[in-house]
């Protein structure tokens, strides 16, 4: 019998493959009375995706009537047809390689040539592990590439750069010439577009790992200085792809007998072209010059040369004057008439009116007059500057005058660019000014960089820090929302400028040696932003709390309380150290997270020895352990997403055991209903948890997702024991004994590859079980899984390397305020909300805002994608505004608003199982939900009652 | 061989370089005036250009074809309602959009202060300005406008001067760029830009021929520095300038950075010519740069959202302003009146931001004076700050030389510069892009020649004909020759093929043969010589066609070879080669392997 079923099977394939499809499009082609209509019927057709067992049919169909046709749009269309069709998923093109080819030989109509020739481009590119499809389709690309039509040649060289060998054929057929040179012969094509194509299909080449001979170069070059932008764009990448390629070889300058390496040579051409006439090509020059590293510095640095020059004379720059007015140690005089007079003559023959070569290519590139010019030249700066420290400090005056573009995308751009080289230089006064002017900007995002640039910055003088402190303060008045980035800016500008800070103390303090001053209002955002950096600069400065008041000290106390995140500890002279959580942030180095990195470990290592659920002691130890690794979390900061999602983890195991307590399961049935109501909610309670351990942490491995789910599943099999218990519907014991079933096969399916690690656990045993399970009666089930559930072992968790919880701050509203917010009932108020996310990966879709209103009602908000933004890595924040709305109540009332994080988990989403099925069903088996990560927050409100 | 001619208008007294911007171009027959300004220094008639010189007595409509005005400085526009309405010219003046808008205001301002203030006579009226107008053909940017037949235009961005441009004139294949350097307001090199439409003579403004200039945004910094400062210290600032082009983009520089930093103190500018000059500036949004241009998607830029029209009682009020007033040098009216109001507070500043002439309130401050002299010996104590903030920023040399590559002109002719800058400046361009430079003195005429390159239609079955003879297509590397007849008639060239010309010209086809006898000795019969060398040509001309005809004759290709013995000694024999004359290079390759074979 299984012989015959062998012959079957095909036959009752056959019997349910669709000719419908071919054969309908077959009856309307042969019915179309014109070419209008037959094209007409093609268009209809194409609208609709063809199953990949009838494409063969189709194209038969379709190739039957393109001989018939004599109307080249038709043609046309039926060639681009079959490059779609030909891309049909599940479909293998090469059954129709051969006829798509032929087509070509008695085609006339240049446009249909092209097509066919792009749709053999679309099979060659579905079938790159046949290399003689490709020779043959290079041979005609070969063949067609001296049509007189500029589309036909375009597309010939496109396919020779998609397709065209890495290894020429080996004395196969000399007359196949190489296909660079083949390529490179059309670089002076008559018509720009077959230029522009032979540089892509070259580039093209390129991509795909052919060494592109150093010949190109200079022709490359020539194109430079073509009449078309298109060309010269793409021989901007070309020259950049050589210079990369041969960077060291030496090539001639021509009209002298001088040699420069060639990435100087390439570095000079393509600054040159900064000044091209069309702004396409100059964003590409210059994002093209920041990648150019190897770059000597001789040439980096003539790029940021400027010579002026008036009446032939020269003329210092602004930047200069301003470089010796800080030498001379007067500062900004203020610009007198004429203090900018020209001073030496100039020999006129060392002046440089055109840019050669690199000269002053970003100078030219930061005052272009297109924005996106200026922020590509920004880039690349960044990019130069952070190889090359020297290049670094030169490039600093430019920078500092893009703070004042008039673009805020530029202005932000070069904030961020001056904050990644920032490692690498120190402020000057006159530039730090221009820097701080920046802060009193409007735009939140510009003041939130230039905070963020001043975490990093070095300044050299004590009025250097004065000043930052002054504007910084003149910030906070202004905005008075960004106190805590303020704080945060002035913490780091502490502690990294103790020695400077040190004598402005009494001044900021306002101390004085004889006499008590006032004591300053502990409330005052601007006197905590003060303290904030004092406290921070004392932290590696013992002398400096000598100068502390005695309230100083008390504020100190508060401060250390209420900030903890800003405000250090510190050793006092004549207090006691308070140890405990001070201790350990004392002991910072890496000392301490090994040595906690190693207690962690210990505590699984210890857990881990627990036989079975069942196992004597074992709550007590999980009880111990879970409190240990809380405590760690607490005190260990870069531990605290490992030691929590152990310590989750192993709670849930502690509910589980408990719930399985021999003496529940052992009474007799009317008192059931009450310990049920119990172990429900724990089985309830772990099914949760481990929603939470899957997505509410990153950085998780296969393993770990495997050992999640596997808690997930002890968890249903708990629901289906007590199901069965409690209920005594068969039909519905049944289903949940299939649905669990199902789900012990999708996990099979889904870690098969994390079996192996998973030896002696519930999902083992089951599995082992699973022929005996699938076949016997739903009781008989429930019995099984109960006794392999309470035999099966504790699963060992294994750490992974990095593991964080995702964790959101709400910091605006604070809801702290007294004064209600009032709106109109009926009408919607907008409520601001500023929060910080911390790695919680794409929040645009999985972040969502809960407002829980004083009835009872709750609403769910998702913020618009732009309300994200990401200021740091593995760092969001969401700026965004709620509208709430809602019917009059008497009194000022709370509600609370809540950070929520979305999750969609189905079997497959995790690992992203993608089944063709499973994508057009995506509702069957997820379960959607969320998790609220951050803490409530009570706003006041108000409605006040309609007006009439 | 054509010939433009360019020539500066002359000018009395001429050798200073403000104003009088007036050049006269023929191309190809046409006669075209480039801009007609006056100068501004000379109250007689200096100050308009001599058109007497053009057409001596003549009619102006008559000689000149057209006038292109580029933009709407005085300097170059002033002499126009005299020139169309005084002298008399009917024919049509082309400008761009804005330029026509603005224009009539500055000409009319600057018509009230000549005639009105100042009394003089024999001047335009208001009339004539608008008749002149009338005149006027509007030109819009990278439209080719068809003056005649063969005269057409075409202009280009030229910079931050409102409706500025280039222009781009050809007559069949000459053509002449006429550019100013008006992109000295522009806050880059490259602001303006031009197809590479390589015109034989690029013609450039050469004023600032030695200047690089610095860049604009320290400038611009400090500028707002200082305004912000005094603003915080609750003081006043004033600010003269003169009504057009600086005023406005000193007022969007002052708008934007109060949108910027959120302040709150009120901007004010002065009423009258610029608020007129604002209104236009609304209009013409689209002539104006980019970051103006991406903000009208909200709002128009120059719909001010701080800055107000100022009224007198303003100037008493407390509390920190910002106020632009006319005139520019403090030398009179509302900008002095304010001046003496506010010059008495240390708090306050005075931004002079441009040039000061000798003798105005202006150059006395600027060069530190503290106390100063008014009318009815009054003195006026100075305690404001006195701030300069240049920013008649030039278009420099590079702007001319960028300008340069973009269009790849053959030819440079530079105008309006000292001797001494031009000189330098063509040497280096000479060096750069080793093309040729003039540099006419006022009232010189510089003349180019020029190679035109001369159309010739060619038939299109003759083209596809000779694309078949030849191998694959394309081959740039080889130029390639064909054979074809070149018939001149009526003032156009066609090349056709050699039948065509002969039946368009009604003539028979003459066959030309040339024949050549080869003497050797050779022992075999006739045929069987003839068969030898047919069969060794076979063996040697691959892919040839060799035929043996029964007439006892050989063909490869068109080449005819016979044999023949003389009579007295059948081992000397003739071999005859036949070939018309385009075989020929057969040929010789016939004749060489025959030549061989029987040597042998």
């Amino acid at each position: 019998s299984g012989q015959e079923s062998a012959v079957l099977s095909p036959a009752k394939k056959l019997r349910l493959s669709k000719p419908s499809k071919s054969a309908a499009l077959h009856v309307d082609l042969c019915k179309a009375s014109s070419s209008t209509d037959a094209l007409q019927y093609l268009l209809t057709f194409s609208r609709k995706p063809v199953e990949a067992e009838s494409v063969e049919g189709v194209v038969r169909i379709l190739l039957e009537h393109y001989y018939k046709e004599t109307d080249s749009s038709v043609r046309l269309k039926i060639a681009s047809l079959l490059g779609l069709l030909s891309k049909t998923p599940g479909f293998s093109p090469d059954c129709i390689v051969d006829d798509a080819i032929n087509t070509l030989s008695s085609e006339k109509s240049h446009q249909v040539l092209a097509q066919l020739l792009d749709s053999l481009l679309v099979i060659g590119s579905q079938l790159p592990e046949s290399p003689a499809v490709r020779l043959r389709l290079i041979e005609v690309a070969y063949k067609n590439l001296s049509d007189s039509s500029f589309g036909v040649r375009t597309k010939c060289l496109q396919l020779l750069g998609c397709l065209g060998l890495l290894e020429a054929p080996l004395g196969k057929d000399t007359a196949m010439r190489d296909v660079q040179s083949i390529i490179s012969d059309y670089f002076g094509d008559q018509d720009p577009r077959v230029r522009t194509a032979a540089l892509k299909a070259m580039l093209q080449l390129h991509e795909r790992g052919m060494k592109i001979h150093q010949i190109i170069y200079d022709q490359a070059c020539r194109l430079l200085s073509d009449d078309y932008e298109q060309v010269r764009s793409a021989a901007v990448q070309m020259v950049w792809v050589l210079s990369q390629l041969y960077p060291e070889s030496i090539v001639p300058i021509p009209s002298s007998n001088e040699e420069i390496r060639l990435v100087d040579d390439a570095f000079g051409k393509i600054s040159h072209m900064v000044s091209d006439g069309s702004w396409m090509v100059r964003v590409q020059a210059a994002k093209t010059l920041g990648s150019m590293l190897q770059v000597s510095p001789h040439f980096l640095e003539q790029t940021l040369d400027k010579k002026l020059m008036s009446d032939l004379r020269r003329k210092r720059t602004a930047h200069e004057r301003a470089k010796e007015l800080f030498a001379s140690g007067e500062f900004s005089s203020g610009r007198k008439w004429a203090d900018d007079a020209p001073k030496e003559k100039l020999d006129t023959n060392t002046v440089n009116l055109i840019a050669s070569g690199a000269c002053g290519a970003f100078v030219h590139g930061l005052e272009d007059e297109m924005f996106e010019v200026r922020n590509a030249a920004v880039e690349a700066l960044c990019q130069l500057a952070r190889s090359s420290p020297s290049f670094a400090e030169k490039c600093l005056d430019f920078l500092v005058d893009m703070f004042n573009d008039e673009i805020e995308e530029v202005r932000l751009q070069s904030i961020h660019v001056l904050r990644q080289i920032s490692t690498h230089i120190t402020l000057r006064e006159d530039q730090l000014d221009t820097v701080l002017a920046v802060l009193e900007d409007s735009s939140r995002d510009i003041r939130e960089a230039l905070h963020e640039l001043l975490c990093f910055t070095n300044v050299s003088t004590k009025e250097c820090i004065q000043l930052a402190l002054l504007e910084l303060l003149k910030n906070l008045n202004k905005y008075p929302t960004d106190r805590s980035s303020v704080w945060k800016c002035l913490k780091f500008l502490g502690s990294r400028h103790p020695t400077l800070v040190l004598p402005l103390v009494p001044e900021l303090l306002s101390t004085h040696p004889y006499f008590d001053t006032p004591e300053p209002d502990m409330d005052d955002p601007a006197y905590i932003a003060v303290l904030v950096l004092v406290f921070n600069a004392a932290t590696s400065c013992p002398t400096m709390p000598a100068l502390f008041s005695d309230h100083t000290f008390r504020h100190y106390a508060y401060l250390r309380d209420s900030l903890s995140h800003l405000v250090p500890p510190l050793r006092l002279p004549g207090r006691k150290q308070v140890y405990g959580l001070d201790s350990v942030d004392c002991g910072s180095g890496s000392g301490s997270v090994e040595s906690a990195q190693l207690f962690l470990q210990q505590s699984l290592n210890r857990v881990s020895t627990i036989q079975n659920l069942e196992a004597a002691g074992a709550p007590e130890l999980l009880d111990l352990t879970i409190r240990d690794l809380q405590r760690l979390g607490e005190l260990q900061t870069e531990l605290a997403g490992a030691a929590d999602f152990c310590a989750t983890f192993l709670r849930c195991q502690l509910l589980l055991m408990k719930a399985l307590q021999e003496k529940l399961w052992n009474i007799s049935v009317p008192l059931i209903l009450k310990q049920n109501i119990t172990v429900t909610a724990a089985a309830q309670q772990v099914l949760d948890e481990s929603y939470k351990l899957e997505f509410l942490y990153s950085g998780l491995e296969n393993r770990q997702v495997a050992t999640i789910h596997h808690v997930r599943l002890q968890a249903k099999a708990l629901q289906l024991i007590l199901a069965a218990r409690t209920r005594h519907g068969l039909d519905s014991l049944i289903s949940s004994c299939e649905k669990f079933l199902q789900d012990v096969e999708s996990f099979q399916r889904l870690f098969l590859t994390e079996l192996p690690h998973l030896q002696d656990s519930f999902v083992e045993k089951l599995l082992e079980l699973l022929p005996r399970l699938s076949s016997c009666k739903p009781v008989e089930q429930v019995k099984i899984l109960q006794t392999t559930l309470r035999q099966s072992g504790l699963l060992q968790l294994r750490l992974p390397e990095q593991i964080h919880r995702a964790t959101a701050t709400i910091i605006e509203p604070t809801g702290e305020s007294d004064n209600p917010l009032r709106f109109t009932s009926g009408l919607v108020v907008a409520l601001d909300i500023d929060a910080t996310l911390e790695h919680v990966q794409d929040p645009q879709n999985s972040v969502k805002v809960q407002v829980l209103y004083p009835d009872g009602q709750s609403h769910v908000i998702h913020p618009k994608p732009a309300d994200f933004r990401k200021p740091g890595p593995n760092r969001h924040r969401l700026i965004t505004q709620v509208y709430l709305s809602h019917t009059a109540w008497t009194e000022p009332s709370q509600i609370e608003v809540r950070l929520l994080l979305a999750y969609s988990s189905s079997c497959s989403s995790r690992l992203g199982w993608t089944d063709a099925m499973d994508s057009l069903h995506p509702a069957e088996g997820t379960v959607e939900g969320t998790i609220p990560f951050s803490k409530h927050v009570k706003v006041f409100i108000m409605p006040k009652p309609a007006r009439r | 061989i054509g010939k433009i001619t360019g020539c500066v208008f002359p000018l009395q007294g001429a050798g200073q370089d403000v104003g009088r911007s007036c050049i006269l171009v023929s191309i190809g027959g046409k006669n075209i005036m480039l801009d007609c300004g006056m100068h501004m220094g000379y109250n007689d008639d200096r100050r308009f250009p001599d058109f007497s010189y053009i057409t001596q007595n003549g009619r102006l409509t008559d000689f000149l074809d057209c006038v292109i005005i580029s933009h709407f400085h005085l300097d170059h526009c002033g002499a126009l309602p005299y020139m169309s309405e005084m002298v008399g010219y009917d024919g049509p003046i082309y400008m761009t959009h804005p330029t026509k808008a603005i224009c009539p205001i500055l000409l009319e301002d600057f018509r009230k202060i000549t005639v009105d203030k100042k009394g003089e006579t024999n001047f335009f009226t208001s009339q004539m300005i608008k008749d002149c107008m009338k005149k006027v053909v509007p030109l819009n940017l990278h439209q080719t406008v068809q003056v005649d037949d063969e005269l057409e235009i075409k202009a280009y961005y030229a910079g931050h001067v409102l409706g500025a441009a280039m222009v781009h004139i050809k007559v069949g294949s000459e053509s002449v760029v006429y550019t100013v350097s008006v992109n000295k307001y522009a806050k880059s090199h490259i602001s303006a830009w031009i197809d590479k439409c390589r015109p034989d003579i690029l013609i450039s403004e050469s004023t600032y021929a030695t200047t690089i200039r610095d860049s604009k945004r320290c400038r611009e910094r400090d500028f707002l520095k200082k305004v912000h400062e005094t603003i915080e210290r609750g003081g006043k600032v004033l600010i003269p300038v003169f009504a057009l082009g600086r005023a406005q983009e000193l007022c969007i520089l002052l708008e934007t950075f109060w949108e910027r930093m959120n302040l709150k103190a009120p901007i004010y500018f002065s009423t009258g010519l610029t608020e007129k000059a604002n209104h236009y500036y609304k209009l013409f949004i689209t002539w104006t740069n980019q970051k103006i241009r991406k903000t009208f998607v909200q709002r128009n830029m120059f719909e001010f959202k701080h800055i107000k029209a100022f009224d007198r009682s303003y100037a008493d009020n407390p509390g920190p302003m910002v106020v632009f007033a006319t005139p520019g040098m403090l030398h009179a009216g509302q900008s002095l009146q304010i001046f003496k109001k506010w010059a008495g507070n240390e708090k306050n500043m005075v931004i002079m931001p441009g040039y000061c002439v000798q003798g105005t309130i202006g150059h006395k401050i600027l060069n530190g004076q503290r106390k100063l002299e008014m009318e009815g010996r009054a003195t006026l104590d100075v305690k404001l700050q006195v701030e300069y903030m240049s920013f008649s920023a030039h278009a420099d040399a590079k702007g001319i030389m960028q300008l340069i590559r973009m269009a790849e002109p053959r030819n440079m002719l530079l105008v309006h510069g000292e001797a001494v800058k031009m000189e330098f400046l063509k040497g280096k361009i000479e060096q750069e892009f080793s093309i040729d430079c003039y540099m006419p003195a006022n009232g010189e005429t510089a003349t180019v020649t020029t190679n035109p390159s001369v159309p010739v239609d060619i038939s299109l079955n003759l083209l596809k004909r000779e694309m078949a003879l030849g191998g694959p297509l394309p081959d740039p590397k080889k130029p390639r020759t064909m054979h074809g007849t070149l018939i001149m008639k009526e003032n156009s060239l066609k090349l056709v093929s050699s039948e065509q010309a002969l039946k368009e010209l009604g003539l028979n086809e003459h066959q030309l043969r040339f024949t050549c006898r080869v003497q050797l000795q050779d022992p075999h019969s006739d045929p069987d010589t003839l068969h030898r060398i047919y069969t060794h040509l076979k063996s040697v001309l691959k892919g040839y066609t060799i035929q043996h005809l029964p007439d006892g004759t050989v063909m490869v290709e068109s080449i005819v070879i016979k044999v023949s013995s003389s009579a007295e000694d059948t081992n000397a024999k003739v071999l005859l080669l036949s070939w018309s004359y385009q075989g020929g290079e057969y040929f010789f390759t016939a004749l060489c392997i025959v030549k061989r074979l029987m040597y042998q």
